[in-house]
């Protein structure tokens, strides 16, 4: 008997695979990664979408929460959007079609659309493993992005604002980004979507740092609240170099984003903070594996979580520490406001360590907002709404402004969760 | 401007009954002293006149300018003009100082209609006070209380008050934690506020904090009822005496 006949595929997964089977012959690429697009969406076809029985989906029930994708719609149209930071560069991606302009000095972009079809893209469309479902929908589906190279050495002032506009239907991108040696840079990887009808997005960041490369890269995820949002992030630290990864969560039906990295260089580091602001019935995941594979590399990560109404949230956050990999320094931690009785929020972090000579730590808390603080600001004749939001506001701020070298940046998100705040506090 | 009627009030949580009875008349212009020994309710009574809500009152009533406030929540009562400053300043990591003041200041404006004030104006307003009160710039530019010394924060709590210009104002216990020095920079805050349509109402243990800030009325506190008033020649007694003639004769 064959298994993989098994499953009677549910209308998203029936939706997923009518929209690859509608695009054949139009989606671009080689034979080489058209062959390896038929293979993922035939993975997805038999396997279906991963359930709770997966243990990295297991509190991200895909199969069951993904209830209908939206059609594809060639003809919708998206206006690119102010930056969140003023005078980035803004290099845009809307409805799936790269547009490049105004590339900055020491940046090399083109669009993803190219590699498709002249097939260097293939190697980096492989899946990460056989539950990577987001690898293998982006990579079934995929039809632009950008590929960009930061020239090394090169220290680039003005956030780079990787813009990922959707307006309805699917977008499915790509973005395989280099650092070279030595090289500096800030990167917002922003996704929205511009009107309330429902989207489906797929959206894949492959970023390396050479050696000394030293980024910050923020995810700012705003989709509208009918949207589907399954987000990926491979990185790979060379040595020396320094990530800052910041991920905000402030929109989304349906929100799952992964974070998976690799500290393969030695004295490399890793700060990851992430903002979940969460509210309505929205679902959203946020799921991180790093492995440090090399002796003397440090990672520290804080996840903060904001939940109102019936939100549920998901923290998966596990740390690998490979046999020869002395002298980690590791710690982790995840803390939780939940704002209403009906807010739910799961925090699973992990630790695997094989080295025996490592610091590695986790934590998790969900609190309530503190009622000594709160009659205080009430004292002082702050209403409460407004003092409560002041207090929400103040959890998650302590993070942000850790990024107090770019004022604006700061400011920049300060006045998004604040705007986030207002609208649901 | 303050009179407390026959007040009796519990811990909402375990309906423990902390004022049984209390009866105080505070006018405009005075300075009023409350003292008593520890758990006699100085500290409950501060919190019920500001709204907390980990109390309930059971009977009586508290009229602030002729008007019961019992129904007003703590932020409606800060507006209207009553302050408490508090015997321990709460620390709120992620809240700046500045910015805190400015929506104190606002919203207490915004809720008796007035003008908010332009950012210009706020700044001119807490540089002259902050200068009066020998509060460094430096400390502004902190979080919330975070990391203030215990004397630190008992300016903050004046530097509030002196911004926002309340009608009542609640002292309690503001001389705990202050060697001389800061109790001497609190108490001329204090008593630079003192004019003929504010009231005072200082709570404390010692009758120290009574030398810099001279009391009008002096009311000792005792299971939660006044015991006895006078001038501030009873404060002197107490410190003499202690506590417990007073009480006998009272019993």
């Amino acid at each position: 008997m064959n298994m993989q006949q098994a499953i009677k595929m549910t209308a998203a997964e029936t939706a997923l695979v009518d929209a690859y089977t509608a695009q054949i012959g139009d989606l671009p690429g080689d034979g080489a990664v058209l062959s390896l697009r038929d293979t993922l969406v035939h993975e997805l076809k038999t396997a279906g979408l991963p359930t709770r029985r997966v243990e990295a989906w297991h509190y991200t029930d895909l199969r069951t929460l993904l209830r209908a994708v939206p059609a594809a719609d060639p003809t919708a149209f998206a206006e690119r959007v102010e930056p969140v930071v003023p005078g980035s560069s803004v290099l845009s991606v809307r409805n799936g079609q790269a547009d490049i302009k105004n590339v900055p000095e020491h940046l090399t972009a083109r669009s993803y659309t190219e590699s498709l079809l002249d097939g260097s893209a293939v190697a980096g469309l492989s899946v990460l493993g056989s539950d990577d479902a987001i690898g293998r929908i982006n990579g079934g589906l995929v039809r632009g992005g950008l590929e960009i190279a930061v020239a090394a050495g090169a220290q680039i002032e003005a956030p780079i604002e990787i813009q990922v506009v959707q307006s309805h239907g699917q977008a499915h991108t790509r973005f395989p980004v280099s650092f070279g040696a030595g090289a500096k840079a800030t990167v917002i990887e922003r996704h929205l979507c511009t009107n309330a009808e429902p989207s489906f997005v797929s959206s894949v960041s492959d970023v390396t740092l050479a050696d000394g490369a030293d980024v910050i890269w923020i995810i700012l995820q705003q989709q509208g609240p009918a949207d589907t949002h399954l987000g990926q992030i491979r990185f790979d630290l060379g040595k020396d170099a320094k990530l800052h990864l910041f991920v905000i969560n402030a929109g989304g039906k349906l929100v799952r984003q992964e974070l998976h990295g690799r500290a393969s260089g030695e004295g490399s580091d890793l700060t990851l903070r992430g903002i979940n602001l969460l509210g309505g019935d929205s679902h959203t995941d946020l799921t991180f594996t790093l492995s440090h594979d090399v002796p003397h590399t440090t990672s520290s990560e804080i996840i903060r979580n904001v939940v109102f109404d019936r939100a549920k949230g998901v923290f998966q956050g596990k740390i690998l520490v490979a046999q020869d990999a002395q002298k980690t320094d590791a710690k982790m931690s995840c803390n939780t406001l939940l704002l209403s009785d009906d807010a739910d929020f799961s925090a699973k972090p992990e630790l695997e360590i094989f080295a025996d000579d490592v610091q590695c730590g986790h934590g998790a808390t969900v609190i309530d907002i503190d009622h000594t603080q709160l009659f205080y600001l009430l004292a002082r004749g702050i209403p409460e709404n407004k003092a409560r939001a002041m207090l929400v506001n103040a959890f998650v701020a302590e993070i942000v402004e850790e990024l107090e070298d770019d004022e604006a940046l700061v400011e920049a998100l300060e006045d998004i969760v604040a705007a986030w705040l207002e609208k649901h506090a | 401007m303050l009179e407390i009627k026959n007040l009796h009030a519990r811990i909402a949580e375990d309906g423990t009954e902390i004022i049984r009875g209390l009866n105080l008349t505070v006018k405009a212009g005075e300075v009023a002293a409350i003292m008593g020994p520890n758990g006699s309710g100085k500290s409950t009574l501060s919190y019920i006149l500001s709204g907390r809500e980990d109390y309930e009152v059971t009977e009586g009533d508290i009229l602030y300018n002729g008007e019961s406030i019992l129904e007003l929540d703590a932020s409606e009562r800060a507006a209207k003009g009553i302050f408490l400053a508090f015997q321990y300043p709460v620390e709120i990591p992620g809240v700046a100082t500045m910015q805190f003041l400015k929506v104190a200041m606002n919203e207490q404006r915004k809720y008796r209609g007035e003008e908010e004030l332009t950012t210009p104006e706020f700044m001119r307003r807490v540089k002259e006070a902050a200068a009066e009160l020998k509060i460094a710039p430096d400390m502004l530019r902190r979080p919330l209380n975070v990391g203030f010394s215990g004397g630190e924060k008992k300016r903050a709590e004046i530097l509030q008050m002196a911004l926002l210009e309340p009608k009542l104002c609640v002292l309690d216990e503001t001389d705990s934690g202050l060697d001389i020095d800061a109790l001497k920079i609190v108490a001329d805050g204090v008593n630079a506020l003192r004019s003929p349509d504010r009231a005072v109402v200082v709570i404390t243990h010692y009758q120290r904090l009574l030398n810099y800030i001279v009391p009008d009325t002096v009311h000792v506190l005792y299971k939660g009822q006044v015991i006895k008033s006078g001038d501030k020649t009873l404060a002197h007694e107490l410190e003499a005496n202690g506590y417990a003639d007073i009480i006998e004769a009272a019993a």
